[in-house]
């Protein structure tokens, strides 16, 4: 992956840009060891790696304004980090980049269950909103796989999704509000514990913007009353192409599970065995969760079982305690780490119409063939939102290029059926060179003019989203801006 | 993730396993969400994922090991919660086991801290001698307590009120069963744990006869070799490990043994490796044997007919020790029993989290120890128990330091409810004799 080559004006500036962040943050908070970066050089995504010049880990918003102003006067490129688990490289610093990690803004700072939302910092991670709520029968909607570690400012960076988006929507649908730092350190407030935003929708360009835009450091977040009672069902099938053809089937007749999960045979035999789900014995899986009252998860489960039958499956097998339903999701969310026993992975992340599943299943069958490298499917089917595990040896030379090649064949075939590069895990740095085959130049150029806007100096999470071509005049800009600084 | 090793290291035994498990880990931070010190200091740096990184590097490398590199690998308590959490099946103990050996070895740390490790290694695994020197730190207390280093002070406040007299059941001997004899077993009877609490092995030698076992507490056993296996020292505990290798072995080829019964979890986890640690010597099949037969005292219960007991309106907030929890995978046995033998079971939030006693971590790591004893302490007393219950002395000790409840064994309550004594530690609390 091509970067930009660092600023050496930056680099050269380092012990004065340290010595100005030393002075507004407490000592434990700034990391410039090499052997400590090191360890921050990458996040989920550990193919594409890079120590940053230092990190920060700031306690309070404050602290988080303080060292976005320190870095805008010096013109230090800064990356936002939540948990590092994005799989896009999302947080993938640069050598001349401060990381600014929200690992320790982790407090929970109001709840409202009346008017049904929360208010966190957030570095909170996603399942430990639920699990501050929970006692009191409430969750938060918004649920992807890795939510037992993924904190609350990358799923607003990313709009983030999860299994259960189908019914609840994913976070953008979700969040009510957030305190933002931008990159000259000013707190802005953007809309509150209410339904819409006043103005122009400001939240909705806040969220999804892959920290471009500003460090958002508290959120305000809808919860749900738990339903009555969820049971997920199992449905086996003998082939990819039918299981995806039963998925269009079930959305097509209207009815709506609140989640639909698709896993073919190398993702269920790699989770089975950590997660002790007994999944049948199949080449594709659907994992369909209904929820409600007893009689209306019987009236879907029959409706669904009614369409799943005419697909011939090899199974389909409803939940029969609450024990088995938690394996059965504990299998179906650990998917993408337990595929790391078969071998290294890429993992991708595109979204299509649901009624072209079976072909791009195919299609992506097809191509695992050409390119020579094993391909696992898991993803959130009822969206169409895909998730192939592309399967490499990281240690063998020219593997990880062939598996890049191989990725961007399955990005473009998801765009030319009419679907898009993400569902929820982002541009980051994995699909920065694809952004031109589904935006034209000028498509491009607005998207840009949004964030010079915001971060006119284009410091912010710097080298991600935009393809380089298209940026050289705003980061040379940038050099000038360093350069000036350092003097 | 790719890993950097030169062909040459991976001739080495120990490096190779350390690439195994790199090369599984696919660095996707689940990890960092169960571990107790990145909880409390919010750096990835103390957290799995992060020490993974740090001991890649250092091993890659094969260099010297640098400071901050120390402080990170020193601060993980090895409660192994992140093995629990793990999808990808990474092996951190044998990953963190190796680096701190390395470390051990390669890295000379400041005066100081050299000296607590010698004298800790020097007498924490010997009974006699860490009797010898509680007595000694409960009269100096005053001026321990004086100490700027928090590490000696944490070592004055360890010391119990009490330290209870040699048990005589302790040596070796044999006990025959109740009735027929249904099974035979060696009880390990630890190390520390028998200086500072005598109740525990008593208790679970009554049990074991009175469900049938001939228990046998083979002669010239010792430490187990966790306390100095963890310290990196791994000549002295290989050494521990070799003594009971040896005396089980004797046991297991003489009259046979069906388990080797384990009442300090910590121990459990360190004899169950056994295994591992003999992987490539000559006593391989003994080690071998002998970690298939080490069995969690509740884990060899659950293999018994256990009478049924009547309810008793007690109710015990059940702390599950990391090296239970973790470390054997051993989570559902000390409930299900305790619930069997009629007594009210709860259990605290975030009960992965450590309590922070970690074998020496308590006394090496006091800040970050404390700070996770008042976290496990506070969600434990939100239960609102009568008596808190634990399968490791360590927990036992640091919790009941701070508890406002007594701490006992989870044996101490099984073994009272088939009809032994009133557990010690609740002998205020008005409880009867049961027949």
């Amino acid at each position: 992956m091509q970067m930009p080559s660092p600023d050496t004006a930056v680099l050269i500036n380092k012990e004065h840009i340290l010595a100005r962040l030393r002075a507004v943050l407490p000592a434990d908070c700034v990391i410039d060891d090499e052997r400590e970066t090191k360890a921050y050089e990458c996040d989920a995504l550990s193919a594409y790696r890079c120590p940053p010049l230092a990190v920060v880990l700031p306690r309070t918003t404050e602290e988080v304004a303080a060292v976005l102003k320190t870095c805008y006067d010096l013109s230090v490129p800064v990356v936002p980090r939540g948990s590092g688990t994005s799989l896009a490289g999302g947080a993938l610093p640069t050598e001349d980049s401060v990381i600014l990690g929200v690992s320790r803004l982790n407090a929970v700072l109001e709840t409202d269950y009346d008017n049904r939302f929360i208010r966190v910092q957030t570095g909170r991670t996603n399942l430990s909103v639920s699990g501050a709520v929970e006692e009191n029968g409430f969750f938060y909607a918004p649920d992807p796989s890795s939510q037992l570690a993924c904190a609350i400012a990358g799923n607003i960076a990313m709009n983030s999704g999860g299994a259960h988006c189908l019914k609840y929507g994913v976070t953008s649908n979700n969040l009510m509000g957030v305190r933002m730092v931008s990159m000259e350190g000013e707190i802005l407030d953007i809309g509150g514990a209410h339904l819409d935003a006043e103005g122009l929708d400001l939240l909705g360009v806040i969220c999804g913007s892959e920290g471009q835009f500003g460090v958002v450091t508290e959120a305000t977040l809808r919860i749900l009353h738990k339903p009555e009672g969820a049971r997920p069902v199992l449905i086996g099938f003998d082939s990819n192409e039918v299981a995806g053809a039963c998925v269009s089937d079930i959305i097509k007749a209207g009815v709506l599970p609140v989640a639909i999960e698709f896993m073919d045979r190398p993702c269920i035999r790699a989770t089975d065995d950590f997660s002790g789900a007994g999944y049948p014995d199949c080449e594709a899986l659907l994992i369909i969760e209904v929820e409600g009252s007893d009689d209306e998860i019987k009236e879907q489960l029959d409706k669904i079982t009614k369409i799943a039958r005419t697909h011939n499956p090899v199974e389909l097998r409803e939940a029969g305690s609450a024990e088995e339903a938690a394996r059965i999701w504990l299998g179906r969310k650990s998917a993408f780490g337990a595929m790391g026993q078969l071998n290294d992975y890429m993992c991708l992340d595109g979204t299509i119409p649901v009624t072209e599943l079976p072909y791009v299943l195919r299609r992506i069958g097809e191509m695992s063939r050409e390119f020579g490298l094993d391909v696992g499917n898991v993803f959130h089917a009822g969206d169409g939102n895909m998730h192939p595990l592309i399967l490499y040896n990281a240690n063998k030379p020219g593997d990880l290029e062939t598996c890049e090649a191989f990725g961007a064949e399955i990005l473009k075939l998801c765009v030319e059926v009419g679907g898009c590069l993400t569902g929820e895990h982002g541009v980051g740095i994995e699909k920065r060179d694809l952004m031109d085959f589904q935006f034209n130049a000028e498509d491009l150029e607005a998207q840009m003019r949004i964030k010079d806007v915001f971060d006119p100096k284009w410091l912010l999470n710097p080298a991600k989203v935009f393809p380089l071509k298209h940026t050289e005049d705003r980061r040379k800009n940038r050099v000038q801006f360093a350069a000036h600084a350092a003097e | 993730m790719q890993t950097f090793f030169k062909e040459e290291q991976l001739h080495v035994p120990d490096f190779k396993r350390s690439n195994e498990i790199l090369r599984a880990c696919v660095h996707c931070g689940f990890c960092t969400a169960t571990c107790p010190t990145y909880q409390v200091l919010g750096d990835e740096l103390d957290s799995p994922r992060g020490r993974i990184y740090l001991i890649k590097d250092m091993l890659e490398q094969g260099r010297t090991p640098d400071a901050a590199t120390v402080k990170h690998i020193d601060r993980c308590l090895s409660c192994l919660a992140c093995m629990t959490t793990c999808p990808s099946g990474v092996h951190y103990m044998h990953l963190v086991d190796h680096a701190r050996a390395y470390i051990e070895e390669n890295y000379k740390r400041p005066l100081s801290d050299r000296f607590l490790r010698f004298v800790l290694a020097a007498i924490l695994p010997y009974p006699m001698r860490f009797r010898l020197a509680m007595f000694a730190a409960k009269l100096s207390r005053p001026i321990l307590r004086r100490f700027p280093d928090a590490r000696i002070r944490a070592m004055a406040d360890m010391v119990p009120k009490t330290i209870p007299p040699v048990s005589r059941n302790d040596d070796a001997q044999s006990f025959a069963s109740k009735g027929v004899r249904k099974k035979r077993v060696a009880l390990m009877t630890g190390c520390a744990q028998k200086a500072l609490n005598t109740d525990i092995n008593d208790a679970t030698i009554r049990l074991l006869t009175r469900l049938g076992c001939e228990v046998v507490v083979a002669e010239g056993q010792g430490c187990c070799g966790a306390l100095t296996h963890h310290m990196g020292k791994t000549d002295q505990s290989h050494k521990f490990a070799q003594t009971n290798l040896s005396v089980w072995g004797k046991e297991i080829h003489s009259k046979g043994l069906d388990a080797i019964i384990i009442n300090t979890s910590g121990c459990g986890t360190t004899i169950k490796d056994y295994g591992h640690m003999f992987r490539d010597t000559n006593l391989a099949e003994d080690a071998k044997t002998v970690s298939a037969r080490a069995m969690d005292i509740t884990e060899f219960l659950m293999t018994l007919d256990v009478p049924e007991s009547q309810t008793k309106s007690i109710k015990v907030a059940y702390h599950a020790a990391c090296s239970l929890q973790h470390g054997q995978q051993v989570k559902t046995h000390p409930k299900t029993l305790l619930k069997a033998f009629g007594f009210d079971v709860v259990e605290p939030q975030d009960a992965h989290l450590c309590c922070g006693s970690a074998g020496t971590y308590n006394l090496l790591q006091p800040e970050i120890s404390t700070a996770l004893k008042e976290r496990k302490v506070k969600t434990l007393m939100a239960t609102k128990p009568d008596v808190i219950a634990a399968g490791n002395i360590g927990c036992m000790m640091q919790i009941g330091s701070a508890a406002e409840v007594p701490v006992v064994h989870t044996v101490e309550l099984l073994d009272w409810a088939t009809g032994g004594p009133v557990p010690a530690a609740v002998s205020h609390c008005g409880w009867s004799k049961i027949q």
